[in-house]
């Protein structure tokens, strides 16, 4: 049942620093954050890692198994063989602090520069009505856990440090599409979510939607909707004569 | 002596945690107009409400329009076994539906009904379908809500003052290892930086502590890493008083396998929306174990049982549904008959109650989670589940109505603060504990500084104590072994687990006691390696502090309670003992250690004391509690 | 490796990937996927024969509708309004560009072609070559947004190929025949209508552009419909790729008479 398994584990911080080797037990039905725990305890007391929920529910034990970005408290040990050497290293998009532990201040940063939810300001507590199947969009996109593994593996940022500044992430983007399709929220969104955060960096390649533990269709059902509707604003040349022959504003039912 | 760098900020409240209750108080305290500021152990948004699923209690009547405060309040009161602090549950049966409401102008997505009103769903205890959902990741979504309201708060001050961070300020990967005093009023805490390890001084006239709970004692626990029992301590530490330490809730479902995920939660929306327990025999065992207290109020047979899903006013509801307490030890005694399942505990059945569709539909993230974590389909399988430390009853003894401990500018909510769910704790009223009390906590700390005359001052000499305090674990003992924290930690979780855990007795108590001592004194000798930045050898030898000195509250006050009662069973006291009924257990810091008194609370408000029958009534009051009930006195 | 992964503050890793997995094998299937088909359309397009198999009643798929005045006897199905141009300009310009243009905008051919041909990124954490990146902010990428008028016009062109289909059930000997090309036509028109029905675009112009499903019920059920095979749109595009090149190439054997169509009757 139980066995040696070998491991490779980036230790260091920003000045520096390698992988290191370590030969830990492996239990049947672990994860790699059992692992990564049962190092510390033993041989790394200082091994630097984030974590709190352990159960796929709070997104900080987010990390590079195998060079792909995964949580590790959702990697099961027995997808892997035996004689396996497994590679862990921190989320290679964002600043390392220590070992497996990043920065990750510039999706917070992000956050802020998303217009909050616009209230309808007619109605008071408890006047709320919104239908089930109004709501089931962006209930999808509320799923998200916030462990930032679509912003790291976004090659927008991850290969191009530059576009961080003009790029909010597939994580903020779908947070514009949330509140888009949130039945209502008052604000106008579509202009903005090119011109500012930069949708128009998208090239749908899907890797957000691959790496989200969530499962949630990231490109299908918020990035790709989001971008047909800056069409309708923007790059659509029918609907623009339309509204300007007509004066409708725009796609609002 | 180590030179001491420390970084300094002055705030008018400090809310330390950000999980729902401090992200409400910090919400309130900034809508009052005080620069306000939140103290996290982790990343903004991680705090342990995200793992909150089945709901928040709420009685909105939108799905039975029988349900009002009255009904929740009794309730609560049943559930926690009548020693709740009644104007506490009180205040919260009033307050849920505007503070859920409050959270759909803040964003929020609740599931809808078919008129478009807020869904509620059936939960263990309630009467009616109370709880406020979003399929089974209600936490999250509460959790997610209040954060994108406080970045809201700050785009406001944004645009007013050129600073998200001018009025309102989230520190998160920050630890506070002690609070600060100005004669017998807070001045500021002492914090730490997680990431670098360096050493931050807050002052700030009112503290609200939001920490949560002391889950990490334990070794099977649904809590994570942080819930060290910090708020707790803090607290102790500072003076303040602990009540109802004695009452630890094990929640009936928690996975028993793979082991590394023994203990994660298994939502009580499951037998809400139909799962039922069964042994080993294939046998819905729960029928035998419904408690004289709930004889008539649920169902005796499985027929009456399945009827009440569809049917709720001509059937009652299943014992599936008992509150957690029973529900726990029912389990437990199935377990202990011989009638487990293979891993050692009981299966809970969807997958053959419900079509596959409807359970992926309804519970997401349980099927996501079984399936990823161990490999089971729950719409095909049974799960196998057993009890798991999920909350502390006990917290800082406050007053209902502010929120304020006894200690002036110190104030708890959440999970942290004592006395609103009695000896146990009905599922769904804790999201709705946050959001009530965590906004009275941020209107109480408002109000105590504006009533201030003169700000709180912090002498040198106590950060120059503190700073010296947190550094210690790297110093190697002068003579000795040093210690391991990880091994002291886990020495520590296996006693209370095994002594002081479900079920106890006064040898075993008594043992852990003894053990708490030695592990105490070992403690003095830990030592970490390394340096101070994102450390966690160090990280865990400060809060091995904070488990001690509140397993300490546990255990002694487990010892004196001679009855059982929700939370708290006592093997050598089996029964409810209606003179215990009105007694509170207080703990404070003493010495190195916790002192126990017994204290007796406040007679419930006559207007309140007449929602209930008295038959219910004397279940639970002594004879002479009663006397001047008026159906006794008129009769 | 000084930008992206290599950018100061970020963990200092040596290798691009660790990834053990065959990530290589999406890009080069799919890459070598599409320079076939790019390939054989243009072959195809250029040699302005072979389109048409008169007994049969089979029109290709890449020449229809076939409306130039130079079209064969019998291939236009719609008359031929469009005036004979120069040879070697093909008859099937037109329909070349519209299949072109909806396939090169669609969101899954975007996808396959940026990561299998421009390596943007090649999979998923593995570093891109190029050293800058835009995106589709700037031309000529910019036009991809234009999708939905390439949408609109396969949506007809779809409705053309059904036509074509049904007259592909024509008989020998006059009447009503079926042939093994008839299914295969049939086959192809299937194909290219879930393509296209499942399109993105077309899922937003039927309800995803509506903040309120609950007011528009009808729309909703349409929406709910592509929505059901959205997920797969991948897939058709793939799949009617395929069956686009083997009905064009049995059309053209039989149309050369390389083959005899197999008759199931008539």
């Amino acid at each position: 049942m139980s066995y040696k398994g070998n491991f490779k584990v980036w230790r260091g911080d920003a000045d520096g620093g390698d992988l290191e080797d370590y030969v830990v037990e492996v239990n049947e039905g672990e994860v790699i954050l059992d692992i990564i725990h049962r190092l510390q305890a033993t041989q790394a007391p200082d091994l630097a890692v984030r974590w709190n929920c352990k159960a796929g529910k709070c997104g900080s034990c987010s990390a590079e198994i195998n060079g792909m970005p995964r949580l590790m408290c959702m990697t099961r040990m027995s997808v892997f063989s035996e004689s396996e050497t497994i590679t862990v290293t921190p989320l290679r998009t964002f600043p390392v602090i220590r070992d497996l532990v990043t920065d990750v201040s510039f999706n917070y940063e992000k956050a802020r520069e998303i217009p909050s939810f616009a209230p309808p300001k007619n109605l008071g507590l408890g006047e709320y009505r919104m239908k089930q199947q109004d709501v089931e969009r962006s209930q999808e996109f509320r799923k998200c856990i916030e462990c930032f593994l679509c912003q790291n593996t976004c090659h927008v940022i991850r290969d191009h440090e530059e576009n961080k500044e003009n790029f909010a992430g597939p994580r903020y983007l779908m947070r514009i599409a949330e509140l888009e399709m949130h039945p209502l929220d008052e604000a106008d969104r579509e202009r903005a979510a090119q011109e500012e955060h930069g949708l128009g960096y998208c090239n749908i390649t899907k890797c957000c939607t691959e790496v989200c533990p969530e499962h949630i269709k990231i490109t299908d059902n918020a990035l790709i909707p989001m971008k047909e509707r800056v069409v309708d604003r923007k790059y659509d040349p029918v609907v623009w004569l339309g509204n300007k022959l007509f004066r409708r504003s725009g796609s609002r039912h | 002596m180590v030179q001491v760098q420390v970084e300094r900020f002055d705030y008018d409240v400090i809310v330390i945690g950000a999980g729902g209750a401090g992200l409400r108080a910090a919400i309130e305290a900034r809508q009052q107009g005080k620069k306000t500021a939140i103290i996290s152990k982790s990343l903004f948004g991680k705090a342990h409400t995200v793992m909150a699923e089945g709901g928040c209690a709420a009685s909105m009547g939108n799905v039975n329009e029988k349900d009002n405060w009255q009904v929740h309040f009794r309730d609560t009161m049943r559930g926690g076994k009548f020693l709740n602090n009644w104007r506490m549950a009180e205040l919260h049966a009033k307050e849920a539906p505007e503070r859920v409401w409050e959270l759909e102008t803040y964003g929020a997505l609740f599931d809808r009904t078919k008129d478009g009103k807020i869904s509620q769903r059936n939960f263990g205890g309630h009467t009616y379908p109370r709880l406020a959902h979003v399929g089974d990741r209600t936490g999250l979504e509460m959790i997610r809500t209040m954060q994108q309201k406080i970045v809201s708060l700050q785009q406001e001050d944004f645009a007013e003052t050129g600073d998200y961070e001018s009025h309102l300020k989230v520190f998160s990967e920050c630890t506070v290892t002690e609070l600060i005093k100005d004669g017998d009023r807070i001045a500021g805490a002492f914090a730490y930086w997680r990431d670098s390890g360096k050493f931050v001084l807050f002052s700030a006239p009112a503290i609200v502590l939001a920490t949560g709970g002391i889950g990490k004692s334990f070794k099977v626990t649904s809590n994570s890493w942080e819930y060290t029992g910090d708020g707790h301590a803090l607290a102790l530490r500072a003076g303040a008083t602990l009540i109802n330490m004695e009452f630890v809730q094990f929640h009936p479902t928690g996975m028993v396998w793979p082991p590394s995920v023994k203990g994660i939660l298994v939502t009580e929306g499951v037998r809400g929306d139909g799962g039922v327990l069964k042994n080993s025999d294939g046998k819905r065992f729960m029928f035998e174990y419904i408690p004289d207290v709930f004889k008539g109020q649920y169902a005796e047979t499985e027929q009456e049982a399945d009827g009440w899903y569809a049917d709720q006013d001509n059937n009652r509801r299943t014992p599936d549904l008992l509150p957690r307490d029973e529900v726990a030890r029912a389990i437990n005694s199935e377990v202990k008959a011989g009638r487990g399942s293979p891993h050692g505990g009981v299966f809970l059945d969807i997958a053959s109650r419900l079509p596959a569709e409807e359970i992926r539909r309804r519970l997401p993230s349980m099927y996501h989670q079984f399936k990823e974590l161990a490999d089971v389909d729950i719409t095909a399988q049974p799960m196998e589940v057993g009890p798991t430390c999920h909350y502390v009853m006990g917290g800082v003894e406050v007053d209902p109505d502010t929120a304020s401990s006894i200690v002036p500018g110190l104030f708890a909510a959440g999970e942290v603060a004592g006395g609103m769910h009695g000896s146990n704790r009905l599922g769904g009223n804790s999201l709705s504990d946050l959001i009530v009390f965590g906004r009275r906590a941020g209107l109480g700390a408002a109000e105590y500084i504006d009533a201030l005359e003169q700000r709180p001052k912090i002498s040198e000499s106590d950060v120059d104590g503190a700073a010296a305090r947190a550094v210690s674990p790297f110093d190697f003992p002068s003579s000795g072994q040093a210690e391991n924290p990880y091994s002291i930690h886990a020495e520590l979780q296996q006693s209370m687990n095994d002594l002081v855990g479900i079920i106890r007795k006064e040898e075993e108590v008594q043992a852990a006691l003894d053990k708490l001592a030695e592990l105490k004194e070992r403690a003095k000798l830990v030592a970490v390696e390394g340096r101070r930045e994102f450390n966690p050898g160090w990280h865990l030898a400060i809060d091995l502090r904070n488990m001690l000195l509140v397993s300490e509250c546990v255990a002694k006050a487990a010892l004196l309670r001679t009855e059982s009662r929700g939370g708290h069973t006592r093997d050598d006291f089996p029964g409810m003992d209606s003179k215990w009924r009105n007694t509170l257990l207080v703990c404070e810091a003493y010495d190195d250690g916790a002192r126990v008194t017994p204290k007796e609370q406040v007679p419930m408000r006559e207007d309140l004391l007449e929602l209930f029958e008295l038959s219910e009534l004397e279940k639970y009051y002594t004879d002479g509690e009663l006397a001047d009930h008026p159906q006794r006195s008129g009769s | 490796m000084k930008a992206g992964v290599g950018a100061p503050d970020r963990a200092q890793i040596s290798e691009r990937t660790y990834r053990t997995d065959r990530w290589w094998a999406y890009p080069l299937s799919t890459g070598g996927i599409l320079l076939f088909f790019t390939a054989y359309a243009l072959v195809r397009y250029f040699m302005n024969n072979y389109y048409w198999a008169p007994e049969e009643h089979y029109l290709t798929p890449l020449y229809s509708p076939c409306v130039n005045a130079a079209c064969v006897p019998g291939s236009s199905h719609f008359g031929t309004f469009i005036p004979s141009y120069a040879s070697w300009i093909p008859l099937g310009i037109i329909t070349f560009l519209v299949l072109l243009g909806f396939r090169a905008t669609c969101y899954y051919y975007r996808k396959a072609a940026y990561r299998s041909l421009m390596f943007s990124p090649a999979a998923c954490a593995v570093p891109e070559p190029a050293k800058k990146y835009s995106g589709e902010n700037k031309f000529p990428y910019v036009v991809t947004n234009g999708h939905r008028y390439f949408f609109y016009a396969a949506l007809i062109f779809a409705c053309i190929n059904i036509y074509d289909a049904v007259l592909a059930f024509h008989g020998k000997n006059g009447g009503i025949g079926m042939g093994l090309g008839t299914v295969i036509i049939l086959i192809n028109v299937v194909a290219l209508v879930a393509y296209t029905l499942s399109c993105h675009a077309c899922r937003h112009i039927i309800g995803g552009k509506l903040k309120h499903f609950s007011k528009h019920p009808l729309r909703y059920r349409y929406w709910q419909f592509v929505s059901k095979l959205n997920p797969r749109h991948g897939q058709f595009a793939m799949i009617s790729l395929f069956t686009v090149i083997i009905t064009d190439a049995y059309i053209m054997a039989v149309s050369a008479d390389w083959i005899t169509d197999l008759r199931i009757f008539n």
